[in-house]
């Protein structure tokens, strides 16, 4: 096996494209694990963690860059003003050593099914910046899981940054695990509404070969809330209902270890309907406090 | 004896300090310090220079023949320095607790998935895992027998629609996994009328999965080849001496020969009490010559040693209009996977204790065990009676809401005491304050309803943010158990102590030499607590646990305190007797008061003070002492009648939980418990036990399964195999009562394992509470709790 | 490979490190400090909790090269030679030790909770000792002792 540490963007990209089957490793949170039990045996290991533009974040065009290599611990502290559905869905990932160490490029990378960060990033209409020695490219994160584990990106590519706006509404994330703490998602939602747009975001994890969006239930909410962005009126308790039957029916689970499919649409009906309640009483909040 | 030639980094010395603290006292722990600093070497810390790595070919496949074995091309990649199969077991090629039938590596057929087949041994770990991968083993894979009744033969039950399911040709004709069949022990217990009728009757079936003892130090070990042609084993274990026996037996080697030494232990709960990697590290070493440490990962630990036995258990309680029980009739099945290990012990706690502490006149149990091709099951703290109280109490709920009598109630009019009758015919001869522990319980106050502003920690799901109190309804549920201490049924269960008295630096200190496995509870503190109170010094040492003293017995069956306590105690009192008798040859005549304190002989009637550093001068006083607590009989094999538990602990717990009843999810609130300890010889570390036993009970109750496909282990990591974090535990209300056993040393009582028992029940009992629902399995998934199983 | 770090304030160099070793089996195995635990390798434990320029981490799941150059503290760097770190004794003082395999990496997140926040509320220690499994103690002892630490370390809030 051999290690190459770049310091550099530059180099980090040169050493991927000389050795597209090199794994990028950055927290180690999923690399190591794969290697500690043998299940892994890369050729190369890529540490992208000297490369310093990677672990920085910024503000510019409306939008929050999110280098790759910031950790959920920054994300949290750092940026759960701007950032409010991503960071709370970053305080359910792991444990704090976790949490300093794993990074949403990570997360993006592995493109697991149950990362936590995917639910919040697709409800928030998250832009994936991917680079290689040929150029960058910003894929919608939308089109960025492609299938279990499988991703948009090249083989030559590294992911550079996340881009992510800050909402002009409520954002809510909630995920069902069998313990308290420290679990992997049985099933996640993430929620966002932009009263900016006058539309929603709605996305579910752990439910479907990828995290993926819940277009039916975002129309559907969109239009019913049409009415009501203006008024802030209370929000009908059928439409919370319907929202999260809409949200369950874009599911496609499975039965496995950790859950059955009938509980994990049963669970996303639940958690669609609780945190578009959360979201809309925020909403309606904020107008008094305004 | 020879004496090993060279001593690894990190072998364990002698503890010393804190030089205070008798009997009774929270005396610190003597390797409390070492652990701290990160000096407390485990088995895994053990190193030497020179020492290779031992890694275990282990079967895929629950059941299958070896057609082949190829090793060729393991033992031709650099770094690799031995590659053993079955051929290289020079004694006996199976070994087992209490039948041999376990073999050491396998031999013609694999049983479990799991199961021992190569052995590598290597200079890097990954060297020794990637040769283990090069062995090429040809199986000839068999369908597995994955039920415990299928197994015996009985038609698999249709639990849905109540009928008997289709029998196949598999579950009959594959069902002797060994030569005498599966059945591993059938117990019975009959007494008082055998079709007994009565005016309320209620019926359950309860499961219990399969719990992983999950302690935190994977089994690890160093086998160091001596000069005499013997070996040096050091590893974390819960009784050399049995380790011992079993590992000449497969050595062909005799005991002077193989010397065993433990390592620091990272918890056991039963699970250290078969062999892991014992032999194999003994079968590396004397090939290769060189030391050799195994230690097992995550993964392979969950392979490497036995689980608590899933149980299916079928109940039916007859009562009175006013709550008198009449009869219980009970059919307990418990699944023992492939081998025997310590089967036929947990079907005797199972059948014999499978009721509850209440007094019934009539009662009808059969208690099974069975081989099946799921993995090994054995000891786990608890032992037998943890599935079995999930039953009972459970049935005792259900007929406390038949007969709309408070539960607490039903149970204290039933509850046994000292002079009742067990089913087994024993007179309990000893406080057995169960009602007591319920009532205080009851009267404890309950902790304040959530309220004000919502704190994501408190609530059912964490931080994951699934209520802001949504669907939360709380229960209360209590459960109270008893269990036997030490070892059952006629068994010569004895332990042996080494007491020494010197003078060292001026000051009297005594060293205290037993084999009994400090495996995290704190033997090692009462050991001292007990040489300070019994020779009156300060300064005791605890000498390496090892194999050149004489057996302890094992560190189960919430047994060592009272039984190597007990050998303490009489070898220090040997020791007493010497110096007294010294000093009234001294004085010149019988001083009837004579004693020892302070580090001194005294008379307070005669004014006699002498300092035993006088007395002793340069000489030492050593004393060794067998002892064993009053024999118990074996049962009768047709009624279960006989004296067969020396000792029983009791304890209770209330639960209060929080469930989140739309989503399924659970947060325990508070445990309270209280538990009757005979005598707290180290109160903190009493308390300790209490709340690590509540634990592991919560967890069974809520979140902790093995999980098995086709005899297939589908999460054996702690990344699926779930145990209690710091968020699921919940704050522990703990009342301790000091009732006297008068058959014990100091009174005292066996505490580990009957707060393991109580605590899963109470909790199972407080989410019915909470949801109305019947939930007659744990762990109690959300599924149960949402119905979408 | 060879890797140079600083381990407790001491510069380590060690040769021959296979690429995919973590900076645990590189700490435990080549540097002699087996003072932080090996129970999981997946960072689902805690046991083997150290600081890596400051911050908690599994030292399981930092691959060997990555620590280079970097600032390394375990368990074994709390003490002084002669003195336990007040948040080592207020484990042994507490009762929060029995088999003690979780009791290294518990050190280094309390030691890093209480030099965080000086006193930390109950729901915070929990939150923040949740990645530290144990199996013995039911965790009630190890918040007494994260009291005990956070009151003789004199923090207040």
């Amino acid at each position: 096996m051999e290690f190459l540490q770049p310091a550099t963007w530059a180099e980090a990209l040169e050493a991927k494209a000389a050795h597209p089957d090199a794994v990028p490793i950055a927290g180690g949170t999923d690399v190591m694990v794969g290697i500690n039990f043998g299940h892994l045996r890369p050729a190369l290991l890529l540490d992208l963690t000297r490369v310093d533009d990677l672990r920085e974040w910024t503000t510019g065009a409306g939008a929050v860059r999110l280098g790759a290599g910031v950790s959920y611990a920054r994300v949290i502290t750092e940026l759960g003003d701007r950032l409010p559905g991503l960071a709370m869905a970053a305080r359910t990932i792991g444990s704090p050593q976790i949490r300093n160490r794993g990074t949403v490029g990570g997360n993006l990378a592995t493109a697991s099914p149950a990362g936590d960060a995917h639910p919040a990033l697709l409800a928030a209409d998250a832009v994936v910046e991917v680079a290689s020695v040929r150029g960058s490219r910003r894929i919608p994160v939308t089109d960025f899981y492609t299938g279990v584990k499988r991703t948009a990106m090249d083989a030559d590519e590294l992911i550079a940054a996340v881009h992510v706006t800050p909402p002009s509404g409520p954002q809510q994330y909630s995920k069902i695990g069998t313990r308290n703490a420290m679990v992997i998602a049985v099933a996640a939602f993430g929620l966002a509404l932009h009263p900016d747009r006058r539309t929603v975001g709605a996305a579910i994890g752990s439910a479907a070969p990828t995290p993926r969006r819940a277009p039916a239930a975002e129309e559907f909410l969109a239009g019913e809330l049409d009415a009501l962005w203006e008024s802030r009126a209370e929000l009908p308790t059928e439409v919370a209902r319907r929202f999260g039957e809409l949200v369950a029916a874009a599911s496609s689970p499975i039965d496995d270890v950790r859950g059955t499919a009938a509980y994990r649409r049963h669970a996303l009906s639940v958690m669609a309907r609780r945190a578009l309640t959360w979201a809309w009483t925020d909403y309606r909040n904020d107008a008094k406090g305004a | 004896m020879s004496t090993p030639t060279r001593t690894p980094t990190g072998a364990p010395a002698h503890l010393t300090g804190p030089g205070s603290g008798g009997v009774g006292d929270s005396a610190q722990r003597p390797d409390g310090v070492l652990k701290v600093r990160g000096e407390f070497a485990y088995g895994s810390d053990l190193w030497m220079e020179d020492m290779l790595w031992g890694v275990t070919l282990r079967s895929p496949h629950p059941y299958a023949r070896v057609v082949a074995i190829d090793t060729s091309a393991a033992a031709q990649l650099p770094g690799v320095h031995a590659v053993l199969t079955s051929e290289d077991v020079p004694g006996e090629k199976v070994y087992g607790l209490e039948l041999a039938d376990q073999p050491v590596l396998a031999v013609d057929v694999v049983r479990y998935q799991g199961e021992p087949v190569a052995l590598v041994a290597a200079d890097h770990p990954d060297t020794a895992r990637r040769a283990a991968a090069l062995i090429r083993v040809d199986y000839e894979v068999w369908e597995p027998v994955t039920d415990a009744r299928t197994a015996l033969g009985h038609p698999t039950t249709d639990a849905l629609h109540e009928s008997d399911a289709e029998v196949t040709e598999l579950s009959r004709e594959s069902a002797h996994l060994h030569p005498e069949g599966n059945l591993v022990r059938h117990l019975k217990v009959r007494t008082g009328d055998p079709q007994p009728t009565a005016e309320v009757v209620v019926v359950g079936e309860y499961e219990v999965g399969m719990q992983d003892q999950a302690f935190l130090g994977p089994e690890s070990g160093l086998a160091v080849p001596a000069d005499d042609g013997g070996v040096e084993l050091y590893v974390a274990t819960q009784w050399l001496h049995v380790d011992q026996r079993q590992i000449c037996s497969a050595l062909a080697l005799p005991p002077e020969q193989v010397r065993l030494t433990l390592a620091g232990v990272g918890g056991a709960f039963g699970g250290r009490e078969d062999l892991s990697m014992h032999v194999h590290a003994c079968l590396l070493a004397l090939r290769t010559g060189r030391p050799v440490k195994m230690s097992y990962n995550r993964e392979e630990s969950f392979f490497g040693h036995v689980h608590r036995h899933p149980a299916t258990m079928r109940y039916e309680h007859g009562a009175t209009r006013d709550g008198q029980l009449v009869y219980v009739k009970a059919a307990i099945w418990f699944d023992g996977g492939a081998y025997a290990s310590s089967t036929p012990a947990v079907v005797g706690n199972g059948g014999t204790m499978g009721i509850g502490p209440y007094v019934v006149p009539n009662v009808h149990v059969d208690c099974y065990g069975a081989y099946t091709n799921n993995p090994p099951c054995g000891a786990m703290r608890g032992f037998g009676s943890v599935q079995t109280a999930f039953a009972y109490e459970s049935q005792m709920d259900a007929l406390a809401a038949e007969l709309g009598m408070d539960p607490v109630e039903l149970r204290c009019r039933n509850a046994m005491e000292q002079g009742s009758a067990t089913p087994t015919g024993q007179v309990i001869d000893s406080p057995a304050p169960v009602a007591e522990l319920l009532r205080r319980l009851e009267a404890m106050p309950l902790p304040a309803e959530a309220d004000g502003e919502v704190d994501l920690r408190h609530m059912p799901g964490g931080v994951s943010n699934t209520t802001h109190g949504e669907g939360v309804r709380r229960g209360v549920g209590y459960a109270v158990a008893y269990k036997n201490v030490a070892f059952s049924e006629g068994y010569d269960d004895h332990s042996t102590a080494r007491v020494r008295l010197e003078v060292v630096g001026g000051e009297p200190t005594a060293t205290v030499h037993t084999a009994a496995a400090e495996v995290g509870q704190g033997l090692v503190t009462v050991e001292q607590q007990i040489a300070r109170t019994e020779l009156g010094v300060e300064q005791v040492t605890v000498h390496p646990k090892d194999t050149t003293v004489g057996s302890a017995g094992s560190t189960s069956a919430s047994r060592q305190t009272y039984v190597t306590g007990g050998a303490v105690k009489a070898a220090c009192e040997a020791v007493r007797g010497q110096l007294l008798a010294r000093a009234e040859r001294l004085v010149g005549r019988p001083v009837p008061d004579l004693r020892l304190a302070g580090g001194q002989v005294v008379s307070d009637a005669e004014e006699i003070a002498v300092p035993l550093a006088d007395l002793l001068g340069g000489e030492a006083v050593e004393e060794t002492v067998q002892w064993r607590h009053r024999p118990t009989e074996a049962i009768d094999p047709e009624t279960g009648q006989g004296f067969a538990h020396v000792q029983y602990a009791f304890s209770a717990h209330r639960a209060v939980v929080d469930v989140d009843t739309e989503l399924g999810l659970v947060k325990v609130v508070e445990m309270a418990c209280t538990q009757d300890v005979g005598k707290a010889v180290n109160p903190q570390a009493v308390v300790g036990q209490i709340h690590g036993g509540t634990a592991q009970g919560l967890g069974l109750a809520v979140m902790e399964e093995i999980l098995i496909r086709d005899g297939k282990v589908v999460n054996p990591s702690f990344t699926d195999y779930l145990i209690p974090t710091i968020l699921d535990m919940p704050p522990m209300r703990v009342e301790v009562l000091e009732y006297a056993d008068p058959h014990a040393p100091y009174g005292l009582r066996g505490v580990g394992e009957a707060p393991n028992i109580s605590s899963g029940p109470a909790v199972l009992a407080a989410i019915r509470a909470a949801t109305g629902l019947p939930l007659a399995r744990v762990p109690v998934r959300p599924e149960h709790l949402t119905g979408t199983s | 490979m060879r890797l140079t770090c600083t381990v407790n304030g001491t510069e380590q160099e060690v040769d021959d490190v296979w690429e995919g070793e973590s900076l645990l089996y590189v700490l435990r195995e080549r540097m002699g400090l087996p003072g932080s635990k090996n129970a999981c390798e997946q960072g689902e434990c805690g046991s083997c909790t150290v600081y890596l320029d400051g911050l908690p981490v599994c030292a399981c799941l930092v691959a060997a090269g990555q620590a280079e150059g970097r600032q390394v503290g375990t368990v074994e760097g709390l003490a002084d030679a002669d003195a336990l770190h007040p948040v080592q004794q207020a484990f042994v003082d507490a009762g929060a030790v029995q088999c003690g395999f979780c009791t290294p990496g518990l050190l280094v997140a309390t030691h890093d909770l209480i030099t965080r926040t000086g006193r930390p509320s109950d729901a915070e220690t929990r939150e923040a000792l949740a990645g530290n499994l144990c199996r013995c103690t039911g965790y009630e002892k190890i918040l007494d002792a994260v009291r005990l630490a956070a009151d003789r370390m004199g923090g207040d809030r």
